[in-house]
């Protein structure tokens, strides 16, 4: 049998013309870069190597210019913590709500109030399941808030809680929530002060949405932020990573596993106190929440203009964690945290940082990661286990399993 | 952890890189192909290639299920799912294929059903939940996944379900490696054979390729000393003007492959008389559709499919780099118009495709990883 001929219609075959839009911005930006790299008429082509460099200097400049929505509707990956959701609040929300205070795009806004100094942060949780081994929304809601103002150094002070139900909610899980949420509150001195109750028709939410506010004070004069990050620094994180992210995913049941794995929500502002305290030479703290610590060590390397190295073998992962990671085709370094932070240190200060981590019961398996360098700018690498280096990018989509 | 780390060890990897280093002939070049797209995964992720000398390059075959598929299929698969009675089920590498009109993803934000499953059960879960709905299963992959896909039709026949289909994708591996052999712009000195498939094939499949190309296929592992062992098996071979074929996977796969699972394959799926790859055009032979017997679960018999063809866009050479004759970095659009967010090209949409393996994990010259990481 042999080949049909598809291609005989006078028009050829049907082609696609997002393909074809993408193709026209692409040749209009290599137009104007005059790029040097496809030599034209030029009797001896380059050297592979140099040919290489070329193309990877045009992808940086790709990768650095306007953010831009694509997708004409929100898919799951503007939510997912990577590459999608950077790029929706750059281009959408931060165009929208321009400011001094909005733009450095920290887990909390930095603000002067009368002479104090305050944070501000809001989060919305929509986890599922509600409740999972180690916690429920109901924490999850205060700690994330908490921590949030915590790595802005601030003490966190006051919550506001607002809900959103789905109508025939079991008041019984929403009581349960609630003192879960007063447990966690108490456990890391704030209150609830302020909130909200809107309830939906049955199908129009998943149970039960919870979104918290927070406000802080800020008691000393260290700036933090990702862009403070200088070559020499010392990175480390406060205890293994991925706990939450491998606790709920298998907590749903879909995947058929059991595990003896707890999600590690948890307040972190009495850790980053006695952090502060240590080390003045503290220059960024984030909590590695969605993306995971990969997304924050991305964030550094783009924010601070460096380049940051990171060894695989010295990043902490529970043995069930890189278990269930291996079986689904996922990489700890993306999966969620809710009570690990990311430290960022310079290095004259990197002994006490690590010793003050370690004295507190929720960073006693804090670890060195790697050290931020001066090249390459903006790019994360890491030294494999296996021996070998390679990229550590921003997550795409959601970490999707592997097929075969 | 036990049963990875072994098979990672950095003094193991150090001892065999010396030993390849050594049976590297002065002033020859040596490529060698891993046509799976799981062993290009494990390659990058673990920076295998630094421990490889200069002489030793290895090319990407085409061995990544979704990178091999045509735009055209993702389209029927969308009109498919666009019927409101249609519940579709896909693999998550699938979700992120673009069709002409967007991906899974995208046609799942506009309120299509399309539900991302773990395995092809997990649709048959799905189909017995609404009995209402008519639920297709996106079959796509090698003969990896080929047998789940066969087991799950016949679970289905037994049961008698009368609202499950499957839309048949399944590509068959040795059509295209020779398909690759007979290129005439590609040199290759030997292949690195696909560990998954060949638990189902075995390793006999492979023998036409000593035999009438004379190239050496040494089938491996997943895990990176798998893989630089099989690098070193290779080198021997060519050391000793050898070509055989040898299975460093023993562990995993049987010479004469997985009987059960092929006859499960036989029973329900036959070969169809050709299919398009992308990149590579059409391919006698290459693809398995569901038997007439079991034609009640085919979603080509039971839906009407476009079967519109949709050209491959001309800037997009995922057929050289899926034959290996170019590298990623060399296509014209790699990381600009075509990057993992907005894939134009498949081998930039799964972690298996060369394309996305490059932009993810190797995205820097070897020279400046090394001038980065040993200070």
């Amino acid at each position: 049998m042999t080949t049909p001929d598809l291609d005989a219609s006078p028009d050829g075959p049907a082609s696609a013309r997002w393909v074809e839009a993408a193709l026209r911005e692409h040749d209009a930006q290599a137009a104007s870069e005059a790029t040097r790299f496809e030599h034209r008429g030029s009797p001896q082509p380059l050297p592979g190597t140099v040919r290489e460099e070329l193309v990877l200097e045009r992808i940086d400049r790709a990768r650095r210019a306007r953010p831009r929505v694509k997708e004409d509707r929100i898919t799951m990956s503007h939510g997912a913590g990577g590459k999608a959701t950077q790029t929706l609040i750059e281009a959408l929300f931060l165009d929208a709500f321009r400011n001094p205070v909005l733009e450095p795009l920290e887990d909390a806004a930095r603000l002067h109030v009368n002479g104090a100094r305050v944070a501000m942060t809001t989060d919305s949780y929509v986890v599922s399941p509600l409740f999972f081994p180690g916690g429920d929304i109901g924490d999850l809601a205060v700690n994330g808030t908490v921590n949030d103002l915590s790595m802005a150094g601030a003490t966190p002070l006051f919550l506001s809680a607002g809900f959103i139900l789905e109508e025939g909610f079991p008041v019984a899980d929403l009581a349960r929530i609630a003192a879960s949420m007063q447990a966690a509150a108490r456990q890391a001195g704030v209150q609830v002060v302020t909130g909200d109750t809107k309830v939906v028709q049955k199908g129009k939410a998943d149970g039960c949405y919870i979104n918290t506010a927070g406000i802080g004070v800020i008691e000393h004069s260290i700036n933090l932020g990702v862009a403070q990050a200088r070559p020499g620094d010392v990175i480390m994180v406060s205890g293994p990573i991925g706990d939450h992210g491998i606790t709920i995913m298998l907590a749903r049941g879909e995947l058929d596993i059991e595990a003896d794995i707890y999600s590690d929500t948890a307040p972190l502002n009495g850790l980053v106190a006695d952090l502060l305290a240590a080390a003045p030479g503290l220059h960024a703290l984030r909590d590695a929440t969605r993306g995971g610590v990969a997304t924050i060590l991305n964030e550094i390397a783009t924010a601070a203009g460096v380049g940051v190295v990171v060894s695989e073998d010295d990043i902490p992962v529970r043995a069930v964690v890189r278990g269930a990671s291996e079986l689904l085709g996922i990489d700890p370094m993306y999966v969620a945290c809710e009570g690990r932070l990311v430290a960022v240190v310079s290095p004259e200060y990197a002994d006490n940082a690590l010793a003050a981590l370690r004295a507190h019961p929720l960073g006693a398996q804090a670890a060195v990661i790697g050290t931020v360098t001066a090249e390459p700018p903006g790019i994360v690498q890491l030294k494999t286990a296996f021996g070998g280096t390679r990229i550590v990018d921003l997550l795409v989509g959601d970490p999707l399993p592997r097929i075969c | 952890m036990k049963f990875v780390d072994e098979f990672r060890d950095a003094d193991k990897a150090h001892a065999l890189a010396a030993r390849i280093a050594a049976l590297c002939e002065p002033g020859r070049q040596y490529k060698l192909m891993e046509v799976c797209g799981g062993h290009t995964h494990t390659i990058y992720k673990h920076g295998l290639e630094d421990y490889l000398p200069e002489q030793v390059t290895l090319v990407h075959g085409p061995g990544c299920p979704v990178c091999v598929i045509p735009m055209g299929r993702v389209d029927d698969a969308m009109a498919l799912a666009s019927d409101p009675d249609v519940i579709m089920t896909s693999f998550g590498d699938m979700m992120r294929v673009p069709g002409s009109n967007g991906s899974f993803f995208d046609a799942k934000a506009r309120g299509t059903d399309i539900r991302m499953v773990y395995s092809p059960l997990d649709s048959l879960k799905i189909a017995r939940q609404n009995p209402d709905k008519r639920v297709v299963f996106m079959a796509i992959g090698f003969e990896t996944t080929a047998p789940s896909t066969a087991m799950t039709v016949l679970r289905a026949a037994a049961e008698g379900l009368t609202n499950f289909s499957i839309f048949c994708n399944h590509v068959t591996i040795i059509p295209a490696i020779k398909a690759i052999l007979d290129s005439p712009d590609l040199r290759l000195d030997g292949f690195i054979g696909p560990g998954h498939v060949s638990t189902v094939i075995g390793c006999r499949p492979y023998e036409f390729i000593a035999r009438d190309y004379g190239k050496p296929v040494v089938v491996a592992g997943f895990e990176p000393l798998d893989i630089l062992q099989s690098i070193y098996m290779l080198m021997l071979q060519l050391a000793n003007g050898q070509a055989t074929i040898e299975n460093q996977y023993s562990r995993v796969v049987p010479w004469d492959g997985n009987a059960v699972a092929l006859r499960a394959i036989g029973q329900t799926m036959e070969l169809r008389p050709y299919f398009e790859w992308r990149g590579l055009g059409f391919i006698s032979h290459s693809a398995l559709k569901v038997r007439d017997s079991y034609a009640r679960f085919d979603a080509e018999n039971l839906f009407p499919v476009p079967g519109v063809r949709v050209a491959d866009p001309k800037a997009c050479q995922c057929g050289e780099v899926l034959k290996g004759v170019l590298k990623p970095w060399e296509c014209k659009v790699f990381g600009t118009a075509c990057t993992p967010e907005t894939p134009i090209g498949t081998c930039m949409v799964s972690p298996e495709g060369a394309c996305a393996a490059y932009y993810n994990y190797g995205r820097l010259t070897r020279h400046r990883v090394r001038e980065a990481t040993t200070s």
